[in-house]
């Protein structure tokens, strides 16, 4: 396998959607790629740290204000 | 070849979206708590205004009460409930751009991001060396720098955890078209985010917090 062939399927990767026999080769490269190793992990993190830490908090006094908006309106398009 | 019936199992919205048909608005409470601070994440992806953002979230879920009656059920609740508020949020966009038509479909050819540049390992746990208003900022600076359609994907696909069948439904875009977006979201922000999360040289290194350990391979 090439860095240009891993690179394809690293989202395959990720997502753990690979198939049995390209396990094998996968990590039979990433044994001997560096890059394509710091690749795969610094990826992984990547989505992790975005999917902990939320950007746009949206305050509670806020989500009352616009829940108690969007109910009223529904209740008046009955 | 055969394939594999899934166990058929109620998502939890089919009972809820019901009881809102039968007239009962408390259900419909319950759906917009359950999904108000996720839509506005995605308008306010979207819009990047939290004024726009907020609209967005109210006439998105007005709407989908207004239109219930279209839900199909062959999709999730939440993923109709997406493709509306992105709808909303393309709409918004148009008028403070004038008329100008904004699409999740524009591929945007970048420069950046296709094969990876920086290859560079990580510090362990690198976010610990901002504290939460740093780190959010430079998640925020890093996200916005990406086209509509790129952030959009990578926020259904990968915060929300959406099927990329269900991404494709709610951006109105081709499995492949998501799958293409995916892999360049994810490559560019690793490679924007390294330049914030990557072993440094004490020599270089900004005194942010204390150094982490520097075990330098690559």
């Amino acid at each position: 396998m090439t860095c240009t062939e891993f690179l394809a399927i690293l989202d395959d990767v990720i997502d753990e959607s690979i198939a049995v026999e390209t396990r094998a080769e996968i990590e039979v490269h990433l044994r001997k790629c560096g890059h394509c190793e710091v690749v795969l992990d610094t990826t992984r993190k990547t989505i992790e740290i975005f999917r902990c830490h939320e950007i746009y908090e949206l305050p509670t006094e806020v989500s009352e204000r616009l829940h108690t908006a969007i109910m009223t309106k529904c209740k008046k398009a009955r | 070849m055969a394939t594999i019936q899934p166990i058929s199992e109620e998502h939890p919205d089919v009972a809820l979206v019901e009881r809102v048909r039968a007239g009962d608005l408390s259900a419909y409470d319950t759906l917009v708590r359950k999904y108000e601070r996720q839509l506005f994440r995605i308008a306010q992806h979207i819009t990047q205004n939290r004024e726009d953002a907020e609209d967005v979230m109210q006439d998105a879920f007005l709407k989908a009460y207004e239109k219930l009656d279209q839900f199909q059920g062959n999709s999730k609740f939440y993923t109709w409930l997406v493709r509306i508020a992105v709808n909303e949020s393309l709409m918004r966009l148009r008028k403070r751009r004038t008329g100008k038509l904004v699409s999740m479909d524009e591929d945007v050819p970048t420069e950046e991001g296709s094969v990876p540049r920086d290859f560079a390992d990580w510090a362990p746990n690198p976010e610990q060396n901002y504290n939460q208003s740093e780190l959010a900022e430079i998640l925020k600076k890093t996200i916005q720098g990406l086209p509509p359609g790129f952030r959009t994907v990578f926020v259904l696909r990968d915060v929300d955890q959406l099927s990329t069948e269900e991404t494709a439904e709610a951006l109105g875009l081709s499995v492949p078209a998501v799958k293409s977006r995916l892999l360049r979201a994810r490559l560019q922000l690793r490679e924007r985010l390294s330049r914030y999360f990557k072993h440094k040289t004490p020599a270089t290194s900004q005194a942010v917090a204390a150094p982490q350990g520097n075990g330098a391979e690559a």
